[in-house]
């Protein structure tokens, strides 16, 4: 894939492997993504990868109805989901009618092809229990 | 820091909207020789140029490019990126230059043809240059889809509507259809808007900014030197930034932005508060911009940007003159130019010659601009010299 370093290349591994990773901080405890070299919140650079819950709400979304090129076929749903380990990632909402979705809706991760192109994590509505 | 020793002398504005005999360095170059006699003086008083690149033809030294075609020889030339806020961040290292005696005229200068010159593939490069490579891009939003989270956002949490978002258009078209440089003139109202093309639930085509072709330019001095020059100087009396993110997948707020750190530092800077303003020059891109602007700049409360918009405030005869000229949504948007009307359209209301569009008073002007997707913020605020 262009543009990925071999610390990115640690979460796309994760995809290959269906996991969600993201960044935790082993001084500080918070976590983050996308993925530095230092932590966002305290500096540190004891960074983990971590293998998240893949379970999340949607912070907003939107119904694109013209694609950004002939690889998106219009209507899809762009979203920004907020993970249970509190980073917030974009991404796609599938499998669901664009008049069900709604902020807050409780989703989980999957993985599939986006755009025609790699596997990338996108995100199911969820049973809420 | 005061900014009041440095005056805005000259200003010019090239053919704007559709402009096919023309490409982004030539329009640059007419802006900033027009800007320059416009404030009276030679070519040769001019010591520092200051341009943003052309999103159409980008070149790796644009101020320099300038320069030479004009036939400039300035001992300071620098060229800025920051999207949509690098006019008024240009005009804040522009009056830096000049404070601090590096320069002593400085002509700022933008132009782009994203309308007439665009090819799809500097069209594709460019959309994919907006947003986060790895971890948004491939996701495909686009620009209007980046606006559309914020807008969503912000109905979830105040109960916005989309109604209240189309008023920004209503309102820009009211001030267009009294500007006869505008590019899109016919009055709409709340209805044409909402029926308009969707591009990006909640946003329709009416809710997003207009792709033009044009130009424009401004020239700083002294204060001191201002007074020896044709038209009465105009002061910037506070600036201030704010940066609080790159990547809308960052933010900690999708509904509050960095124009408040930077809103408040400008007009802090002035000793003035917001209802000390007459009038208000925003960065109109797309509706939910304006609108979050108008809370973040402090002329409404957080969440009622939408009722502030309906009740009219900013149109012709409101109490609150937002975009007088018609902004991005209808009057002229080139791409990284987009702000710098908002500044030439002031300096006309300044000098009474805004014809119908002309407020009774002004004393107070807030210019605002930003980058990014709601993410890099620059607010001046302009005087008259005392």
């Amino acid at each position: 894939m262009a543009g990925v370093d071999q610390l990115d290349q640690i979460f796309f591994e994760g995809v290959a492997d269906g996991q969600l990773r993201v960044q935790q901080c082993s001084d500080c405890g918070a976590h983050q993504f996308y993925p530095r070299v230092v932590c966002k919140h305290c500096g540190s650079e004891q960074l983990k990868w971590i293998s998240a819950s893949g379970r999340g709400r949607v912070a907003s979304f939107s119904v694109v109805r013209r694609g950004v090129s002939a690889e998106f076929e219009a209507p899809y749903i762009v979203a920004l989901i907020t993970l249970e380990e509190g980073v917030t990632m974009m991404s796609h909402l599938v499998d669901v009618e664009p008049e069900q979705v709604a902020s807050g809706m409780a989703v989980r991760v999957a993985f599939r092809p986006v755009g025609g192109a790699d596997i990338r994590p996108v995100f199911l509505r969820a049973e809420v229990s | 820091m005061d900014l009041s020793n440095v005056a805005i002398v000259g200003s010019f504005e090239t053919d704007l909207g559709v402009v096919t005999d023309r490409g982004p360095m030539a329009l640059g170059v007419q802006a900033t020789l027009g800007a320059i006699a416009d404030a009276g003086l030679q070519a040769s008083a001019i010591d520092g140029l200051i341009t943003c690149n052309s999103l159409v033809t980008p070149v790796m030294y644009h101020a320099e490019a300038t320069a030479e075609y004009a036939g400039l020889t300035p001992g300071h030339c620098l060229s800025v990126g920051t999207g949509g806020g690098t006019t008024y961040t240009a005009l804040r290292y522009a009056a830096a230059a000049i404070q601090t005696g590096l320069a002593t005229t400085v002509v700022v200068s933008m132009a782009d043809s994203m309308r007439s010159f665009m090819t799809r593939d500097r069209a594709m490069a460019v959309q994919s240059s907006s947003g986060h490579p790895l971890f948004e891009q491939p996701y495909g939003p686009t620009v209007p889809a980046y606006y559309a989270l914020i807008a969503r956002a912000h109905m979830d949490t105040y109960g916005t509507t989309e109604a209240q978002f189309a008023e920004a258009m209503v309102s820009s078209r009211a001030w267009a259809h009294l500007n006869p440089t505008a590019q899109y003139r016919e009055r709409v109202t709340v209805d044409d808007v909402l029926a308009s093309k969707p591009i990006a639930d909640p946003l329709k085509l009416l809710d997003c900014s207009i792709v033009s072709d044009g130009g424009a330019a401004v020239v700083l001095t002294t204060l001191e030197r201002a007074r020896d020059l044709p038209h009465a100087p105009i002061v910037l009396k506070g600036y201030g930034e704010g940066h609080h993110y790159e990547h809308i997948s960052q933010a900690k707020d999708l509904t509050k932005s960095a124009a408040a750190d930077s809103g408040k530092a400008a007009l802090a800077g002035a000793g003035i508060e917001p209802a000390d303003i007459q009038l208000a020059q925003l960065y109109d891109c797309f509706s939910p911009a304006l609108l979050i602007q108008l809370e973040d700049l402090g002329f409404c409360e957080k969440g009622t940007g939408g009722e502030f918009l309906a009740s009219g405030a900013t149109r012709p005869g409101g109490n609150l003159p937002v975009n007088t000229h018609g902004g991005m949504l209808s009057h002229c948007h080139p791409g990284n130019p987009g702000a710098i009307f908002g500044l030439t359209e002031a300096i006309r209301q300044y000098r009474g010659e805004a014809k119908e569009r002309q407020l009774a008073h002004l004393e107070h002007t807030l210019l605002h601009a930003q980058g990014g997707i709601m993410s890099s913020h620059a607010t001046v605020v302009l005087g008259r010299a005392n």
